[in-house]
């Protein structure tokens, strides 16, 4: 894209109010994630103050959980791992969605029956118990969530992914291509991946926000990584006092819902921005 | 003179702001009297449809709005008529036919229903009488077993024969006016002959007013009493049929008067020399339609037993209505398509023979130049990337790739800036123009021309025509050039080949198939052209625009 095209690009987007909105509150979670350890210093797991500790007293701004440890340090430190969980099992649902449905949807005919014969097989179980289920049986840690989550959310985007290739293998301009000679990876990569990017990167972004709360869901189930503080570990640990310590499952649950809220309103704004894409009317 | 039916009187539509003109239509002035048929022509952006969408209130509100003049039906004026009153003129005396027969009927609903909509809406009838009605008016349209026929749903009926419902539909309440807007540019020539004479009969009979807006000149000729020639919006030149035909004043109608293709004059014929170039034996390929792992797909014949030659320097036309298997037997050549069976042989070589690595080579041979204009770029890539792609993809260093790229740009007149820039900024004609030059890069030695222009206007299409057969002379290039348009292909080819439900019923020079043509199809065909009887005005014979200059040269 060139520069004039990215402007009218973040034209489109900005006329989404809510987008902006959304931008915003995403941009300070990142941060609070980024500077999590010059904000609140030391780890996260150790006692700051007496427990029960409610919120605005000494020392614990949103108070203090039954171990005293600081409900505020918990959030952005809970913040890190939510969004590297998020980004990273969304890169890499991206990378096995996009790949096999773009095979799929070029190539057509008996690969893409296999295709997606073995996606429809992941599609029949349920999202979350799989997930459940692999996290289960490879012990908790990062690296088993992260792919945990990826696994179960790809078949969405092969799908997406393989109806953008089977509309676009059928253009012209593809035809073209290969009537010029072109091999098929410079095809599929450069004329019909380019072209099929808005809708994928849209759902993409959605994405983001569906594994921050299969995360948070796992956590809560106690199969989270058990040395990375995380919001939805801090709300499973907090609701057996629920009824005496309101704030200790309250501020996780709203960091996880306006993080969500924010990627669900970007997401939104990229659609309005990215589609009709390329469309006559810009030119 | 009776007073007219329908009396337009300065009437200015305005567009949004940031469109390319302030003014969809400006000052705008005609009348339509009864028991005429007014053609408005003009190309695509001339205003011809946003004239009739205000007349119907079809424009969409409140982007596009009329903003000064009036529209008077029978002395009164239309626009500032209350609201309902409108509404018991739109489709009671005033009735319009669309362009597109494929989407202008609600797919979900049975034919006889959508048509007694509008008498339900506007007459008394009782059901059963509306139902006698709708019969009725499907037997006047000449439709066959109409009692049956009114039950069918849309996608049961062919493209001419949905066109005859919309007519029905129109007819419905007897309206006063009927506007037609395009109603046989989506059909073959020989439904739309078929089409424009029920049109005239159905107009004749009821001396309605009709007001016909097309773009083609063949058409104007075969029905108008009057015509109207619009441009950007304005009304150039207005007059009668015979005056506009033969004695255009204003060099707007003269230049798309000379553009028009006519099919009197066909070129010599082509001294063939050497061996053929490419020969295709037997050709025959089957698409399999629909079916999966526990179903029996369909079966549908796109070419069977198709043979022909082209030789070096030779333009073979390939003719044909859409589904006669044209385009199927030409991305058969250029290996988009592989046939079941038969032999295509390229220089003595059987390409079909070839595995996909053998094939290689000769794809830089045979080259292809696509139909749709807005299709065949890529948006995400600039011009002069477009253009060097093909050479680079066989080995060629980018940087000579794009300086050839620009050269080849500049011989198809567009200048060198262009190669920096993206596909949507540049109109159809200037979109082909590209499509030609990355098809030139190659340097093939066969181009497969698959309808280039029949997505352009004419004017535009007289260029583009003008620079294939420029670059075909200068560069000795074989065409094998597709399409349904039987005047243009009289106008490129030296050879004719026409093709009916996947096979060719006829092939032979130019000359004899368009003199002397042998198989009842092509008569059929060469019967159907419109505006066959009208003789372009022989000083825009060899006109500014027109194609015939390089003819006449020659």
């Amino acid at each position: 894209m060139n520069a004039n095209s990215s402007w009218v690009f973040w034209r489109a987007f900005a006329r989404n109010k809510g987008a902006v909105l959304g931008l915003v509150i995403l941009a300070g979670v990142l941060t609070l994630a980024l500077f999590a350890s010059v904000f609140f210093p030391g780890d996260p797991w150790d006692m700051a103050t007496a427990p029960f500790q409610p919120p605005l007293s000494d020392g614990a701004p949103l108070g203090s959980d039954m171990l005293g440890r600081d409900i505020a340090a918990g959030i952005a430190h809970g913040a890190r791992v939510s969004l590297l969980i998020g980004l990273t099992s969304t890169a890499a649902a991206l990378a096995i969605g996009v790949t096999l449905g773009a095979l799929a949807g070029f190539h057509g005919g008996w690969v893409d029956d296999a295709i997606m014969r073995f996606t429809e097989l992941f599609q029949t179980i349920p999202n979350f118990v799989l997930a459940v289920v692999l996290v289960a049986i490879f012990t908790p840690s990062l690296t088993t969530i992260v792919a945990a989550i990826a696994i179960v959310s790809w078949p969405p985007l092969a799908r997406l992914a393989r109806g953008e290739f089977m509309s676009l293998r059928n253009r012209e301009f593809v035809q073209a291509a290969i009537t010029t000679g072109q091999s098929n990876s410079s095809i599929i990569l450069r004329q019909i991946l380019p072209n099929s990017l808005s809708p994928i990167i849209v759902s993409a972004s959605l994405m983001v926000a569906t594994a921050i709360l299969l995360e948070s869901s796992l956590s809560f189930l106690g199969l989270g990584d058990p040395n990375a503080m995380s919001w939805g570990y801090m709300i499973g640990a907090a609701r057996t006092v629920i009824r005496q310590a309101w704030w200790m499952s309250f501020f996780p649950g709203l960091a996880i819902i306006l993080t969500v809220l924010a990627l669900n309103l970007v997401g939104e704004g990229l659609n309005d921005a990215l589609n009709p894409k390329l469309a006559r009317s810009r030119g | 003179m009776t007073t007219p039916l329908l009396d337009v009187r300065g009437l200015s539509i305005a567009l949004p702001p940031g469109a390319d003109r302030p003014l969809a239509v400006d000052n705008l002035t005609f009348t339509l009297n009864p028991n005429e048929i007014l053609c408005v022509v003009g190309e695509s952006g001339s205003g011809k449809s946003m004239t009739a969408h205000a007349m119907m209130g079809l424009l969409p509100h409140p982007h596009v709005r009329v903003s000064a003049g009036s529209l008077l039906f029978k002395g009164r004026d239309v626009l500032t008529m209350p609201e309902a009153e409108q509404r018991s003129l739109r489709g009671g005396r005033i009735a319009m036919v669309f362009q597109e027969p494929m989407t202008a009927l609600n797919p979900l609903m049975r034919v006889g229903r959508q048509i007694g909509e509008s008498l339900r809406e506007h007459t008394s009838l009782p059901a059963a009488g509306r139902r006698a009605r709708v019969v009725e008016l499907l037997d006047q349209v000449g439709l066959p077993n109409p009692a049956e026929l009114a039950d069918a749903y849309p996608f049961r009926l062919s493209g001419g024969q949905r066109q005859r419902v919309m007519i029905a539909m129109a007819l419905a309440c007897q309206p006063d006016i009927l506007i037609a807007d395009e109603p046989t540019t989506a059909l073959d020539v020989t439904t739309q002959k078929q089409i424009l004479d029920l049109i005239r009969a159905i107009q004749a009979e009821r001396h309605m007013g009709l007001m016909f807006i097309t773009h083609d000149f063949g058409v104007v000729a075969e029905i108008a009493h009057r015509v109207a020639v619009m441009r950007h919006g304005k009304l150039v030149e207005y007059g009668a049929a015979s005056d506009v035909l033969n004695r255009p004043q204003h060099p707007y109608t003269r230049q798309l008067i000379a553009s028009v293709p006519h099919y009197i004059e066909h070129r010599a014929d082509h001294a063939k020399s050497g061996p053929a170039l490419l020969v295709a034996e037997k050709v025959r390929k089957v698409f399999h339609v629909g079916g999966g792992l526990f179903k029996k797909s369909k079966t549908v014949v796109a070419g069977d037993d198709l043979s022909l030659t082209i030789h070096p320097g030779e333009t073979v036309g390939l003719v044909g209505e859409s589904g006669s298997g044209k385009s199927t037997l030409g991305r058969s050549i250029v290996g988009l398509i592989k046939p079941d069976s038969g032999r295509i042989l390229f220089e003595g070589t059987d390409l079909l023979s070839l595995d996909r690595k053998g094939f290689r080579p000769y794809r830089r041979a045979v080259q292809m130049v696509f139909q749709d204009p807005y299709a065949s770029l890529n948006p995400r890539h600039t011009i002069g990337d477009i253009v060097a792609q093909g050479p680079v993809a066989f080995g060629e260093n980018r940087a000579a790739a794009l300086t050839r790229a620009r050269e080849l740009l500049a011989m198809v007149g567009l200048d060198g800036s262009a190669a920096d820039r993206y596909p949507h900024e540049f109109s159809g004609g200037q979109r082909q123009r590209v499509g030609i030059a990355r098809a030139l890069a190659m340097e093939p030695k066969l181009l497969v021309a698959d309808e280039p222009v029949s997505a352009l206007d004419v004017s535009v299409q007289g260029q583009v025509l003008e620079l294939l057969d420029d670059i075909r002379k200068r560069l000795g290039l074989a065409m094998l050039f597709i399409t349904h348009d039987l005047r243009i292909a009289a106008q490129v080819c030296d050879t004719i080949a026409v093709m009916r439900r996947g096979k060719i019923v006829e092939m032979g020079t130019a000359r004899e198939v368009f003199t002397h043509p042998r198989d009842a199809y092509t008569r059929s065909l060469l019967d159907a052209i419109p505006g066959k009887g009208w003789e372009i005005p022989a000083d825009l014979r060899h006109g500014p625009a027109g194609p015939r200059t390089v003819e006449a040269s020659a």
